[in-house]
């Protein structure tokens, strides 16, 4: 922490996120307005009239809250399926240089449900798994689709607030079509270049071999004919056997065009196993930069088009002002603990002035690593550039924290903002609560029925984390797929169930949740509660978009509450971290908080 | 219900679109510019003989073992260095096997490198990175590998030292990430400059 150098480093991110804020937000402007004008228009405007053509969608024609949902749900299901069976048959279609076999239904399905539900999960290891058909369509497709989605319901969401006595909040298809073609593909595509420029990879070759220098041995386990490991006399110890390593074989494919989207619609699931840690994917600190940048762009925009939607720039900046103080607060403490490093490694000669290490990369260093786990979680990206596993407790309870306050520090494109806007209608009805009147939201009456929606968001996705993770670690499929024992092994596990369910996709990824015996339970549970994540946050957030927007408005009196200004922004902040740490302050201490003291006092597991 | 099933057909529209726009046209576009652009990137950055033979690429580190060699960082990759399953170790901070691993890792590196059995050790030298392919180690680490390899070439530390300085990377723009080295390219260069004894 007291290196300059990275002080320097976090001053540059925090005006560079400042800087794209408030021109991305003008943009955004244009691309939520169906008759908006953009300096795309000459290129892209006769593709998405095409495309409406073909598909029979008139954009001028608004839906109400019902229709909105039944599209959203119908277009996810649909897409989902899509997926499914792409990678149920891959070996039947083209581009599989590696002849890589079809997927498992449990894995499918775990699959197609983390991409569809922006989350991003990977059961799987990207480059032993997947041919370049199912990275490139399967798995792409969604990350343009999930993050327009997710843009679209956050743009309803401030129509409903925005508009008075009104029934409809928008065009689900126009909003998806537009999000998509003027603002991800653009964006991605000089994105990609330049991230090819540092190093990552696109092509369509098959995997290279190359003759390394030094040729070395190392130690297998013998296996039979069949495949099944050889056991020793008595029968447990695996048989051993020298394997010479001559050659490292190279991963090929087409990546750099998934990975800008991969970041810019904050859905995080990587080509490869260690994601954005693998060189091929994070070649540089310079890509690294620009990937974090990325992550925090759109929904930082997002909170500029809510104030100049809402007409009180200022009640943007103020959602802007409590998003960026948590930010603030969780990288300083990650990167604090980080940079102190393991006692216990440093008892052993371990060099205490670099931190923690482990798990980590030299050209990121501590300070880039800490700062990429905290946008990453604030985000509901789950790209990561180092793995979290190996965090110290403390290093690691921060993106544990973040993805169980919903995700809502800028949080996910669109998701971040409408989950945020869950938290603003929370913080309004407790600043009601104490000053004993009715409760208002930009004029709006915030009455029973919206916070009774707000409240079955919260509760269902608590519930759902709580729940999965209980229910996990006191079953064998549960424990069985754990990689370390004591707290950490119960951290990882509530750590999968917050991030299946926060749509998060990052890991404690020493779990195990596609294991070799092929035991569904972890695959189908994570799967399960990333669609509760996702839809069962959606649906009554888009209730509340139908509802508010058919509200009247009530002129503003000395009572009304001001949503702008310091005192809302310490209010909303107290919100989120008081909802966050009454909910989940139980389970943490049982995790990462008694391993701290834990591993402080020496203990080993 | 009628709504519904026309809310499906745009719904298999759209994805059947998006599928040719978002999974064809604008991968094979980034394709086409990447090789025309950045052909070496685009491909790998590999690192080849004179004869045509592939022998690795500068973005992954692969193992060196001797003394002649600096190593990189241990790795959790496979069986070590694998690049077809990148990985770290995913081990947490209270593990007893990262703690033994790690204790191992810093006395074979006190002994290969002729270190004090109490000297400090640079933490990416005995700690697995993140992919398990982390083709960097840092500037000290290099440092303390220096006059092992000197004294298997024959060599001067001098001459080692100024060949980590000429390969070493400082921070990108001067401000981005931490300073480095890649051992493959400071091996390579250390082969051209000093053929092994």
């Amino acid at each position: 922490m007291n290196n300059p150098n990275s002080w320097f480093q976090f001053a540059l991110y925090v005006g560079a996120l400042l800087l794209v804020t408030k021109p991305l937000g003008l943009y955004l402007l244009q691309v939520l307005d169906p008759k908006g004008k953009t300096w795309l228009d000459p290129v892209v405007r006769p593709i998405e009239r095409l495309t409406y053509r073909i598909c029979g969608i008139d954009p001028a024609k608004e839906q109400n809250w019902i229709g909105y949902t039944v599209a959203m749900l119908l277009f996810s299901l649909v897409s989902l399926l899509f997926t499914y069976f792409i990678l149920r048959y891959q070996d039947h279609l083209p581009l599989n240089p590696q002849n890589f076999p079809g997927l498992s239904p449990h894995l499918a399905f775990n699959t197609a449900a983390s991409f569809t539900t922006n989350t991003n999960w990977q059961s799987y290891g990207g480059e032993s798994t997947m041919s370049y058909f199912s990275q490139m369509v399967a798995l792409t497709i969604h990350n343009f689709m999930s993050a327009a989605v997710g843009i679209a319901i956050a743009a309803a969401l401030v129509r409903g607030i925005a508009r008075q006595t009104a029934q409809t909040i928008g065009n689900f298809w126009a909003d998806t079509v537009r999000v998509t073609y003027y603002l991800l593909v653009p964006v991605s595509f000089v994105f990609a270049l330049f991230l090819v420029s540092q190093g990552i990879i696109q092509n369509f070759k098959p995997y290279t071999v190359a003759k390394t220098y030094e040729p070395y041995t190392v130690q297998v386990p013998k296996t039979d004919d069949k495949g099944q490991p050889v056991l020793a006399a008595d029968g447990k110890t695996p048989v051993l056997v020298d394997q010479v390593v001559d050659t490292q074989t190279i991963v090929q494919g087409p990546m750099a065009s998934q990975i800008a989207i991969k970041m810019l619609g904050t859905n995080g699931g990587g080509y490869a196993n260690a994601n954005a840690a693998h060189p091929f994917e994070n070649p540089t600190a310079l890509s690294n930069f620009l990937q974090m940048l990325s992550i925090f762009a759109i929904p930082s925009a997002l909170t500029f088009y809510l104030g100049r939607m809402v007409k009180n720039p200022r009640h943007g900046w103020a959602v802007w002002g409590a998003m960026f103080a948590l930010f603030v607060a969780g990288t300083l403490v990650c990167w604090q603990a980080e940079a102190r490093g393991n006692p216990i490694h440093q008892k052993l000669g371990v060099a205490a002035a670099d931190g923690n290490m482990e798990g980590k990369e030299v050209r990121f260093g501590i300070f880039n690593s800490a700062l990429f786990a905290t946008i990453t979680t604030d985000a509901s990206c789950g790209a990561v550039n180092a793995m979290h596993d190996s965090f110290t407790p403390i290093g690691g309870l921060v993106p544990l924290f973040n993805i169980q306050t919903g995700e809502v520090i800028f949080g996910g494109v669109g998701a971040g903002l409408y989950g945020m806007l869950i938290f603003v209608i929370l913080a309004v009805f407790i600043a009601g609560l104490m000053v004993g009147r009715t409760p208002e939201y930009l004029g709006k009456k915030i009455q029973a029925y919206d916070v009774k929606l707000v409240m079955l968001v919260l509760i269902v996705l608590s519930a759902t984390i709580l729940g999965g993770t209980a229910w996990a670690s006191i079953s064998d499929w549960g424990q069985a797929g754990l990689n370390n024992s004591g707290p950490h092994g119960f951290s990882e596990i509530l750590y999968a169930y917050s991030s299946a369910v926060g749509n998060n996709g990052s890991a404690f990824a020493g779990l195990t949740a596609n294991p070799a015996d092929g035991n569904p339970h972890w695959d189908t549970t994570l799967g399960i509660a990333m669609l509760i994540g996702r839809f069962l946050m959606i649906i009554p957030i888009l209730a509340l978009a139908g509802n508010l927007a058919s509200k009247k408005l009530v002129p503003a009196s000395a009572g009304t509450f001001k949503v702008e200004g310091l005192t809302f922004v310490v209010l909303l902040v107290g919100t989120v971290v008081l909802v966050g740490a009454l909910t989940f302050l139980p389970a943490l201490a049982m995790g990462p908080v008694v391993e701290h003291y834990l591993m402080g006092a020496g203990t080993l597991f | 219900m009628k709504t519904i099933l026309l809310e499906i057909k745009t719904s298999l529209l759209v994805t059947l679109i998006f599928a040719v726009l978002l999974c064809g046209a604008y991968p094979l576009a980034v394709w086409a510019g990447a090789q025309a652009i950045f052909p070496a990137q685009a491909n790998g950055s590999l690192v080849s003989d004179k004869d045509g033979t592939v022998r690795g690429s500068l973005l992954l580190a692969q193992n060196f073992a001797s003394d002649k060699y600096f190593q990189p960082r241990p790795s959790a990759a496979g069986t070590g260095y694998d690049a077809t399953s990148s990985s770290g170790t995913n081990l947490g901070p209270t593990s007893q096997k990262l703690s033994d691993s790690i204790k191992a890792a810093v006395a074979a590196y006190r002994t290969s490198n002729g270190l004090a059995a109490d000297a400090v050790v640079p933490a990416d030298a005995v700690t697995s990175s993140g992919s398990g392919l982390d083709p960097h180690i840092s500037l000290t680490n290099a440092g303390l590998q220096a006059a092992r390899v000197a004294k298997a070439r024959g060599i001067s530390v001098a001459q080692v030292q100024a060949l980590i300085t000429q390969t070493g990377r400082a921070r990108d723009w001067g401000v981005f990430g931490e300073p480095s080295v890649n051992v493959l390219q400071l091996n390579l260069v250390l082969d051209q400059a000093y053929a092994a004894k």
